[in-house]
């Protein structure tokens, strides 16, 4: 006797796995759902003339967005990859690498905002840059640092070692075989890594906020790094808490085009991936 | 001869140049993270000289426009930690059950579905969350929940939730899947379902990995900024008990974002604007760390 009435673990499996669908329905669904109404809402809402060029809207913003996250990008691009290089082609685990590691998870949890902050007072105020293109490029570049460092790394270390070893065997130097075998075969991982940290500034807000962004403009077009720019997530911003004579169909549209630049970004680094990874010789 | 030898020289002076040059943009990294700490603290400074810190972290009352001025961190402080206690409550328990369903349970067609739409969640601009429960998720639950507002706590918690759910599922799968199938196989071996395999074998050897994920997402939530500052009403009061969660609050990334732009650039409220971000900062950098080094000791034990 002493057996106590319990449910049959068979029985609080399948429960318990149903449950496990469920919240899976709870993520799937709402999130497909929503996105989706978006896009058809934001499409539908889409009008030519909203491209005209003009000192605000959708044409500056998109011109805007695209020269900040470029100018990031090429900042970004030479310390990361260098960075990248040192961690997994010349350092030897010590004090030095997981200090540089505990750096790099570090910078990743920086709050976006404290990056604005960071950005004001380093690149606008003490280097004198002032609100601008520049400003605001350097203060993304360093957002995106830690994951252009870790898709580089991981890019890197996929080359196989035996590459390594066979050009060092023909009397290639360190700097030789990076050069020539390790870096032209991580180059597809490497551009892949910065579509997606591109993609990633292209959609940040707060760290901008102070640095970068204006509403409207004198001049639609930035024509040097020192001039102010409009950007689509603070576009967005503005009109959907402060601007008073913007349309609901201008929110929407202006929505879907930094939804499909961003989204558009990331599909592209996937696919590129995917295509990559089939070419592969190794 | 000597000519080779000067050739030699010279190439392996660049191979050394080449190898500093890379290590020295490894160390940017750690002198950027100084240097965040050192410009906030410096800008920081003259409002943490100025007033007691007791009255900077516990005052009850955020009024920076006012005459005198008030510093009072506590509504912000609590305001922070309300949403993101709420979108944690949430985005813990799915986040997790997500990720045993994709790494355990999950046949390939349903995993298929459920990572990319986890993937598009982390793609999402913040600014893109905080125009849809602006616009569509807060009029909705309001009217659902017959609020007379449709921006409160509970909001942020709920779209928060969602946006700190890749990191959680990514970091917590990663965990699960390191589990070695020997523990599985003697579990299934000794007649354990599957399900008990999970609950008293999978999750308790994967959990420090577990206890990372929920560190880095309770970081990415308290750091979000735009969403927040969007559906949270921005209201620096008190919250209070669990009705708290209905009412507007005004976390500090929202208060940071909203009154930075408008505020004299090195008066008192700039500076005191510094210091909301140094607490912000530190409070990252402390669960960062935490979850850090809870995965590197999983790590070594392994």
């Amino acid at each position: 006797m002493g057996m106590r009435h319990r449910i049959s673990p068979r029985v609080l499996e399948k429960v318990a796995f149903g449950g496990l669908w469920v919240a899976a329905g709870v993520v799937v669904v709402p999130v497909f759902g929503v996105i989706a109404y978006m896009l058809v809402k934001g499409f539908g809402a889409l009008r030519l003339d909203m491209f005209a060029v003009s000192t605000e809207g959708l044409l500056p913003a998109i011109v805007g967005s695209s020269a900040l996250v470029l100018l990031t990008g090429l900042i970004a691009a030479p310390l990361g990859v260098a960075a990248a290089v040192y961690l997994t082609e010349y350092a030897h685990e010590g004090r030095l690498v997981r200090l540089i590691r505990l750096a790099i998870v570090n910078l990743a949890g920086v709050p976006s905002v404290v990056y604005g902050l960071f950005g004001l007072a380093l690149f606008v105020m003490l280097l004198g840059f002032g609100r601008c293109l520049l400003a605001g490029a350097c203060t993304l570049a360093l957002l995106v640092l830690p994951l252009v460092i870790s898709t580089s790394e991981e890019a890197l270390r996929q080359v196989p070692h035996h590459l390594r070893q066979a050009s060092w065997a023909l009397g290639a130097t360190r700097w030789q075989t990076i050069r020539r075998i390790v870096l032209p075969n991580a180059f597809p991982g490497i551009i892949t890594g910065l579509i997606l940290s591109i993609g990633r500034a292209a959609g940040e807000t707060a760290p901008i906020l102070f640095t970068a962004a204006f509403y409207s403009l004198t001049h639609p077009f930035p024509r040097s790094v020192f001039d102010e720019i409009l950007v689509l997530p603070y576009q967005l911003f503005v009109m959907a808490t402060e601007a008073p004579d913007v349309t609901l169909e201008e929110k929407w549209a202006t929505a879907f085009v930094l939804v499909a630049l961003v989204v558009g970004l990331n599909i592209a680094a996937i696919v590129l991936r995917a295509r990559l990874r089939k070419a592969r010789r190794w | 001869m000597a000519k080779r030898d000067l050739k030699r020289t010279r190439r392996e002076a660049a191979e050394w140049l080449v190898e500093r040059g890379n290590q020295i943009a490894g160390i940017i990294a750690i002198v950027f993270v100084l240097l965040i700490f050192v410009f906030l603290l410096d800008n920081a400074l003259p409002v943490l000289k100025g007033y007691p810190l007791s009255e900077l972290l516990g005052g009850r009352r955020w009024s920076p426009t006012f005459e005198p001025p008030k510093f009072g961190m506590l509504p912000l402080i609590l305001g922070s930690l309300y949403v993101t206690a709420g979108a944690l409550v949430l985005s813990v328990p799915l986040g997790l059950a997500c990720a045993v369903f994709i790494a355990e349970v999950a046949p390939k067609q349903a995993r298929e579905i459920l990572k990319p739409a986890v993937e598009l969640l982390a793609a999402i601009p913040s600014v893109v969350f905080g125009f849809l429960g602006m616009l569509l998720i807060g009029p909705w639950l309001a009217g659902k929940l017959s609020l007379p507002v449709g921006q409160f706590a509970a909001l942020g918690s709920l779209i928060l939730a969602f946006m700190a759910l890749p990191t959680i599922v990514s970091v917590s799968e990663d965990a699960i899947r390191a589990v070695p199938v020997a523990l599985r196989q003697s579990s299934l071996a000794l007649g354990a379902t599957r399900w008990q395999t999970i609950c008293r074998v999978v999750l308790p050897a994967g959990r420090s990995g577990i206890i990372a994920a929920v560190m880095l997402g309770l970081g990415r939530a308290i750091g979000e900024t735009m969403t927040v500052l969007m559906v949270t009403g921005n209201a620096a009061v008190i919250p209070q008990g669990f009705m708290g969660f209905l009412r507007p609050v005004r976390t500090m990334t929202a208060t940071i974002a909203a009154e930075m732009g408008e505020t004299a650039f090195r008066g008192e409220h700039y500076h005191a604007l510094f210091a909301v971000g140094l607490i912000l900062l530190i409070i990252t950098f402390i669960t960062n760390t935490i979850a850090d080094v809870v995965v590197r000791r999983a790590g070594r034990l392994k």
